[in-house]
């Protein structure tokens, strides 16, 4: 990307990105000017203001950079460990059958239920509190980890293994060294898209149980009739969020160089 | 009760007797081997030449391991077979690289599985690769090489397990004719240099001619010897002598004849 981004045709890019941008905060602007819309809603003017004075004075307990750590730190921890367990799960499901007759039944129920409707069990079960939104975030991820790996894991081409097997390697490294590196791809494709459900499960969760982060600035600001600050939080949500599935794809280009699909 | 020595040429390293294969298909079975035996002697370009797609392949598997025979017994130097031998190397008709792994990873995937250091399997490798002309090219995946080039490193993968024989399936069946010549060429150079057992399977007679010390040809479903032919032509075979190009008449229209025959 950096190569490319003094190009001619980057340039370009670039141009008419910010075109597009600058029209729609006119856009904005105008309406505010020009219709009712102005009275319920800041100006662009009024928001970026808001935006920038975040940084400096608090909202509620914390200023803007507070929150979004705040709901940063919530994600990484309950990703993470979805992300792991998750892998750890569908390797097993996608490779071993006995683990699949065992596992995907249940699985197979739990699935479809939306990471955010175990919010009313999970105060029930943990208290409100950190781990209640960890585990949110974690039943909002770990579907998808699961089902992409799995899927990955039974995509194994048989003929490599038994290429590795002509070639001497023994049952017991099969599985590090055919099915883990052939499932890197699918493993990635689960990590972009739980990422973005964990992502909406935090502000999900927070918007009903916490008093801090992103998801409780934007409540905040509707209950509080400073819309500002609910559009402060929609902005930095959408940053973030662009700023991890960006920082992701960029390790998936680095680890899956090999696959076609990644270039 | 059976020798293992030959006075012929050279040593019988593996020997095939009686075997079949049938498989199981949805009205009954299929039978895709029919009671062939057959001895491989070392150091030898051995061809099995036969139309169409039955048996040659699923022969080869047996041999390497990838597949259960239904009767008889292979002897691999005297002693039965059973399941993978490092003694035997096989490269493949679709290339079968390990698409993540780099030319170098592919070509020293055998010696890492086995345990040799890092510093004697890469060296071993790096012999291979530029024995097959990929030198400069360690660091690519195999989705970056042409088809040619791919099997180049399924060429260099086999050797670098340091196999006594190797099983070429069709290696060449999907490059064009160009590049084709040109890896039959270096398969020739290779073995001449490095000397293995081939076992190579073809249904293109002038790659057989080319190449073979022996060509045995096998019927067409279910495969059965045909016919064999000890080929003592002077290397580099010359692709319009008159001895090549008589050879090659007699074995198309046995083969033809087979067809006309089976097709009645």
């Amino acid at each position: 990307m950096t190569k490319t981004l003094f190009s001619k045709d980057s340039r370009e890019t670039w141009f008419y990105g910010i075109m597009g941008l600058l029209v729609f905060l006119l856009v904005w602007q105008a309406a505010c000017i020009f219709t009712d819309f102005g009275r319920i809603f800041p100006t662009p003017g009024v928001s970026l203001s808001a935006f920038f004075h975040a940084f400096i004075e608090p909202i509620g307990r914390y200023t803007l950079l507070g929150h979004i750590s705040i709901s940063l730190r919530r994600v990484l921890i309950g990703y993470t460990l979805s992300s792991i367990s998750g892998i750890i799960i569908g390797l097993l499901m996608g490779y071993s059958k006995l683990a699949h007759a065992i596992i995907y039944p249940i699985f197979s129920i739990i699935r479809p239920i939306p990471g955010i409707a175990w919010i009313p069990l999970a105060i029930l079960w943990i208290g409100i509190g950190e781990p209640t939104i960890h585990f949110i975030i974690f039943m909002g991820g770990f579907s998808q980890m699961v089902m992409n790996t799995m899927d990955g894991a039974q995509h194994i081409d048989m003929e490599l293994v038994g290429v590795a097997k002509v070639l001497g390697a023994k049952e017991s490294q099969i599985f590090r060294k055919i099915v883990l590196p052939s499932s890197i791809p699918y493993i990635f494709t689960g990590l972009q898209t739980s990422l973005s459900t964990s992502w909406m499960a935090v502000l999900a969760a927070e918007m009903i149980t916490a008093r801090e982060g992103a998801g409780w600035l934007i409540i905040a600001g509707m209950q509080t009739g400073k819309i500002e600050n609910n559009v402060i939080g929609m902005i930095s949500i959408g940053a973030v969020g662009l700023v991890l599935a960006t920082l992701l794809r960029n390790s998936e280009r680095r680890l899956c160089r090999w696959s076609v699909r990644s270039r | 009760m059976v020798s293992t020595k030959q006075i012929v040429k050279e040593e019988t390293i593996i020997k095939l007797e009686n075997i079949s294969k049938t498989f199981l298909v949805e009205d009954g079975e299929a039978r895709v081997i029919d009671k062939i035996d057959m001895e491989i002697r070392e150091n030898e370009f051995l061809v099995l030449f036969g139309a169409g797609q039955c048996g040659k392949t699923t022969l080869l598997k047996m041999l390497a391991g990838l597949e259960n025979k239904t009767e008889g017994k292979i002897l691999l130097g005297g002693k039965e077979m059973k399941g993978f031998d490092p003694g035997i190397g096989m490269v493949y008709q679709t290339t079968a690289l390990f698409p993540w792994l780099s030319v170098m990873g592919n070509v020293e995937f055998g010696p890492k599985a086995r345990g040799v250091s890092k510093k004697e399997r890469q060296k071993q490798a790096q012999y291979y690769i530029d024995l097959v002309g990929l030198k400069g090219f360690e660091k690519h995946f195999p989705s970056m090489l042409s088809g040619g080039m791919c099997q180049r490193v399924g060429i260099a993968r086999a050797y670098c397990n340091d196999p006594k024989i190797i099983l070429m399936d069709e290696p060449f069946g999907h490059l064009d004719a160009q590049t084709r010549y040109m890896m039959e060429e270096e398969v020739e150079k290779i073995w001449d240099r490095e000397k293995r057992t081939i076992v190579f399977v073809t249904n293109n007679i002038e790659e057989a001619l080319y190449l073979a010390d022996r060509i045995i040809i096998l019927t067409e479903c279910p495969a059965k010897v045909l016919k064999e032919y000890t080929i003592d032509l002077p290397r580099p075979r010359d692709l319009v002598s008159p001895e090549f190009l008589s050879l090659r008449e007699e074995i198309s229209s046995l083969v033809d004849l087979r067809e006309g025959a089976d097709n009645e």
